[in-house]
């Protein structure tokens, strides 16, 4: 089994601390399956779709919170994507949570390093694998300042729980307030409007959802590959089929897929993961 | 912020992402830094390939860099250890720390914190959901 990042250094006042649903991620990319999946996808010499050399796998998540799934696949790229020439971006509506991200995958980076120097466990021909980087962690509403077709493989872990109201997002001044200025009655309600923001999905718990699949088609590149977790209340089997219908736009033809799932409640999953990506004929 | 990070930013400004001019954005008063990376040329090998070349050269160019060369480089022109080692330095090693991003078509700008670039939007602007615009007007 893969380690899980680190996320000692993260205060969880204001930061989703990996629960259940991220640890959801972590099993399923790793996983023998999706793992074969991800490195036949995304290996230079099996790539149908990408010119040769293949260009460097550029990984999002999208509300990437402690970090800890970006931080799973880019240290363990070699692993899990089959090459470690990878470059990781995060982006978060909390500037803490931006700041929790880039230093929990900049430590696993590190981390997996140093396990790889230690004693052979691999036959000494082999050279060892690059080290992967962070490009950079950006405050901002989901994937809104990425340009068109650039990401490779875009995580989102959502606020899905269904909820009457969703909270309003942060704006370009909601984060300028200094917490130290702040009573200790300002500083619970700004902490507990942060962690709302993490789980408030608003309606069937898919409003926030909803924005970040109408924007796959957009920032995808013709090879990315996207996962994003569903609860069972987000209703997740008619989201794959309408993704199935979605408009090829001539480059090609949508794919979803069911790929990992936990907890079973009343014979439903409790918890899906849904792979979203592009297949062309050839 | 890695510079590289530029070639893969675009105005978040609903409007302006059919707009040629909002990429690349362009820095103001950016402070950079370096920061050492080990040099790894067979990653630098595989960035290349995806790196908007036009979008470089302007950003490399406003920052003041030494002219990075004018297309793209392909063929022989890859064995050049020591132009491996600059775009290494410019795409990987440099930092942006504090400073703007500004969109070339709408003129916003996006601020840079601590190395964190600031895309929220001001409330007009942002908020692609018809739901929060209507919640907005109640």
């Amino acid at each position: 089994m893969l380690p899980t990042p680190s996320t000692s250094h993260v205060s969880f006042d204001t930061i989703y601390e990996p629960s259940e649903d991220s640890y959801l991620f972590l099993d399923t990319l790793s996983s023998a399956s999706e793992s074969a999946w991800l490195t036949t996808h995304f290996h230079p010499s099996t790539s149908t779709t990408t010119p040769s050399p293949s260009p460097s796998p550029l990984i999002l998540e999208v509300g990437s919170g402690s970090g800890v799934v970006l931080a799973f696949v880019t240290a363990n790229s070699q692993q899990i994507l089959g090459r470690s020439d990878v470059l990781a971006l995060g982006t978060d509506v909390n500037r803490n949570a931006c700041a929790a991200t880039k230093q929990t995958v900049l430590k696993a980076i590190e981390d997996h390093h140093h396990q790889q120097q230690q004693p052979p466990s691999t036959s000494p021909s082999t050279s060892p694998d690059l080290k992967p980087t962070i490009t950079s962690t950006l405050l901002t509403d989901l994937a809104s300042p990425i340009r068109p077709g650039t990401i490779d493989i875009l995580l989102f872990n959502p606020p899905y729980v269904p909820t009457p109201e969703l909270p309003s997002l942060p704006t370009t001044t909601t984060t300028t307030t200094d917490i130290s200025t702040l009573s200790r009655s300002e500083k619970f309600e700004q902490e507990s409007y942060y962690l709302s923001l993490t789980y408030a999905g608003g309606k069937d718990g898919m409003e926030t959802t909803e924005r970040l699949l109408g924007d796959i088609p957009r920032v995808l590149s013709p090879r990315g590959v996207a996962y994003v977790l569903l609860c069972a209340q987000n209703r997740p089997r008619e989201v794959v089929e309408r993704i199935r219908g979605w408009e090829g736009d001539g480059k090609g033809r949508w794919c979803a897929e069911l790929v990992g799932s936990s907890g079973v409640q009343a014979g439903w999953e409790k918890l899906v993961i849904v792979r979203v990506w592009r297949e062309f004929t050839i | 912020m890695k510079l590289i990070t530029v070639n893969f930013l675009t105005c978040a400004v609903k409007g302006c992402k059919s707009a040629p001019a909002s990429y690349p954005l362009h820095f103001r008063d950016a402070e950079l830094e370096l920061q050492e990376l080990e040099f790894q040329p067979e990653f630098i090998l595989n960035i290349i390939p995806r790196i908007d070349w036009e979008g470089l050269r302007v950003m490399a160019n406003e920052l003041g860099f030494p002219k990075i060369p004018d297309n793209k480089p392909e063929g022989d022109a890859l064995k050049d250890e020591q132009l491996l080692k600059e775009l290494h330095r410019l795409l990987l090693e440099t930092h942006v720390v504090e400073g703007r991003l500004c969109c070339g078509n709408c003129g916003h700008e996006y601020m840079i914190k601590e190395g964190i670039a600031n895309f929220l939007l001001p409330s007009h602007l942002g908020l692609m959901i018809p739901s929060v615009a209507y919640m907005n007007a109640c």
